[in-house]
């Protein structure tokens, strides 16, 4: 048997031995497949992580993970991986699966089938080192694919349940004709606080509202610039020919306002809610009377 | 390029394009002054529906514009700013303060129409 | 596209023209209606300010890039009297004279990134930055 060691460091030979020793290293995974998953799926249980998901799922994706892996290290291309792995993780993050969860499975299918391979070679030392050369690359390069497709399908969901949320809650509401509430609730980020006015001022021009009620009874933090934004927002609905009350504001809050220069005195501000859309009723000319009366 | 500027009934009405330079804007100014008092308005409305940009310089001539016209006895309405002028303009810290602003130009009609039944009725 | 807009700034109606460009870049590169008209009136702040000050000055539009974030750099270059004091005219409320305001500070405030340089008898320069995220 020639020592492969003597031969130069001519790459295209090197490589060729890389393909042979893949291929050799593909029909053993192959062969002793089924061992080798069980293998694997009794380690994934044992680190007690796939927790969201049951013995049998585990099973059948652990097949489709090991078949697409064999594949990938057979054929040297990562597209189809790829592919897998998005698919995959759309299928996985809705169950609750998280990031250390896919990239530690992963990484238990390389230590598994690392040690069938020490097994295998034991006797051949010099060969075990060839086969671990043409293996680890790809094996990382395989474990690398799974877990950023991973990542990048966790932060595309998160990004659109943001916007979701986002939208959800600054619902512009028309109450009456030419009459606009508009209920914030929670944290307010810059991006947040450009999208409500935007929104706000569509809404002003889409219904030709003269009268808008900003309620922040229900905002978790007001800081100064928050309360720039808010400041901006009823200047801008000025502009569009709407006047702006703006109502639960707490005495913190009138503190924040008072703080950063602005002069509440010019603000039309009012206790609650109800206090609020009273006073657009009657700026509006609505008078509101009780039921009884029209009896 | 000048700015048309119509005669409808009491007030005038003037109309600005988007490509509206510093000189149209100065020439607007004296021209609305001088109508203002040739036909005796009651207001003057400026439609600014198809000005894309409103910097500085807009701002501060519209808000010349209604101070000289209000020193004439007459009122200046701006009408038709877009929403995303109106950011622009309030992240820029530009303000039209003292000056009414109306979404467009019947809001604009309807208000001057209000204000003048309150003053002879 | 080309890679680079460079746009002379003489008259007031060079200012209306380096406005419409920045606005037809800004929709170019993706950015939403609101912040392509931020950055339009931004370029007509430092197009004025040439105008008024320098008389003659450019200013130069280009497509940039932070990874995968695409922007628009504005940068806008007069060889006029400069600014002798930076500083205060970056305060708001501050203009020379009664009538022209510089919207330097209106104009940081919008802006991502933003640089100024000014040398009296020397010139200005300004470079703001934009990203779309």
């Amino acid at each position: 048997m020639t020592r492969q060691d003597s031969l130069p460091k001519d790459s295209h030979v090197y490589s060729e031995t890389t393909e042979q020793l893949l291929r050799e290293l593909v029909a053993h995974l192959r062969q002793s497949r089924t061992q080798l998953r069980e293998e694997w799926a009794r380690r994934i249980t044992e680190a007690r992580v796939l927790t969201a998901m049951t013995k049998e799922e585990i099973f059948a994706e652990a097949t489709s993970v090991y078949d697409n892996y064999v594949e990938a290290l057979e054929t040297g291309t990562f597209e189809a991986l790829q592919a897998y792995a998005r698919n995959l993780s759309e299928r996985i993050i809705p169950r609750g699966v998280e990031t250390h969860e896919v990239v530690g499975i992963v990484l238990l299918l390389r230590d598994v089938l690392a040690r069938s391979l020490f097994a295998k070679y034991r006797d051949d030392f010099e060969k075990l080192n060839r086969i671990l050369d043409a293996y680890e690359p790809a094996a990382n390069r395989i474990a690398n694919t799974v877990a950023v497709g991973f990542v990048q399908e966790r932060e595309r969901v998160i990004r659109q349940q943001q916007e979701a949320i986002r939208e959800l809650s600054t619902p512009v509401l028309q109450v009456r004709e030419r009459l606009l509430i508009l209920p914030i609730i929670g944290l307010i980020d810059p991006q947040r606080a450009r999208q409500l006015t935007e929104q706000l001022l569509r809404g002003i021009r889409t219904n030709r509202a003269k009268v808008v009620v900003i309620d922040i009874t229900g905002v978790a933090a007001m800081d100064a610039t928050v309360a720039n934004h808010l400041v901006q927002t009823v200047e801008a609905s000025r502009l569009l020919g709407a006047t702006v009350i703006v109502t639960g504001l707490s005495p913190e809050i009138a503190q924040t306002l008072v703080n950063i220069g602005v002069d509440l005195g010019k603000m039309n501000t009012v206790g609650d809610l109800q206090g609020g859309i009273e006073q657009a009723e009657r700026l509006l000319g609505y008078k509101v009377r009780p039921l009884a009366e029209t009896a | 390029m000048e700015v048309p500027i119509l005669k409808q009934g009491d007030f005038l009405i003037a109309t600005i394009q988007a490509a509206l330079t510093d000189a149209d804007l100065m020439q607007l100014r004296s021209a609305l002054v001088h109508q203002v008092v040739r036909v005796r308005s009651m207001a003057v409305i400026v439609d600014v529906t198809a000005l894309d940009v409103m910097d500085s310089f807009a701002t501060r001539t519209l808000r010349e514009i209604a101070h000289m016209i209000r020193l004439r006895g007459a009122e200046t309405v701006i009408v038709g700013i877009q929403p995303e002028v109106a950011m622009s303009m309030v992240q820029l810290g530009l303000t039209l303060e003292g000056v009414t602003t109306c979404l467009d130009l019947e809001e604009g009609l309807v208000y001057l129409n209000q204000k003048k039944a309150k003053s002879t009725g | 596209m080309p890679e680079e807009l460079s746009l002379p700034i003489k008259s007031d109606a060079d200012i209306v023209v380096a406005r419409q460009k920045g606005r037809a870049l800004a929709t170019d590169l993706g950015f939403s209606t609101t912040d392509a008209t931020l950055i339009a009136t931004a370029i007509s702040e430092l197009a004025r300010n040439i105008v008024s000050y320098a008389r003659a000055g450019q200013i130069a539009l280009k497509a940039v890039m932070r990874g995968s974030t695409r922007g628009i750099m504005v940068t806008a270059t007069d060889q006029g009297p400069g600014i002798s004091n930076v500083s205060q005219a970056m305060q708001d409320g501050f203009s020379t004279s009664g009538s022209l305001g510089l919207g330097l500070p209106g104009v940081r405030r919008l802006a991502d990134e933003f640089q100024i340089d000014s040398k009296a008898w020397e010139g200005t320069k300004v470079v703001f930055k934009k990203w779309n995220v």
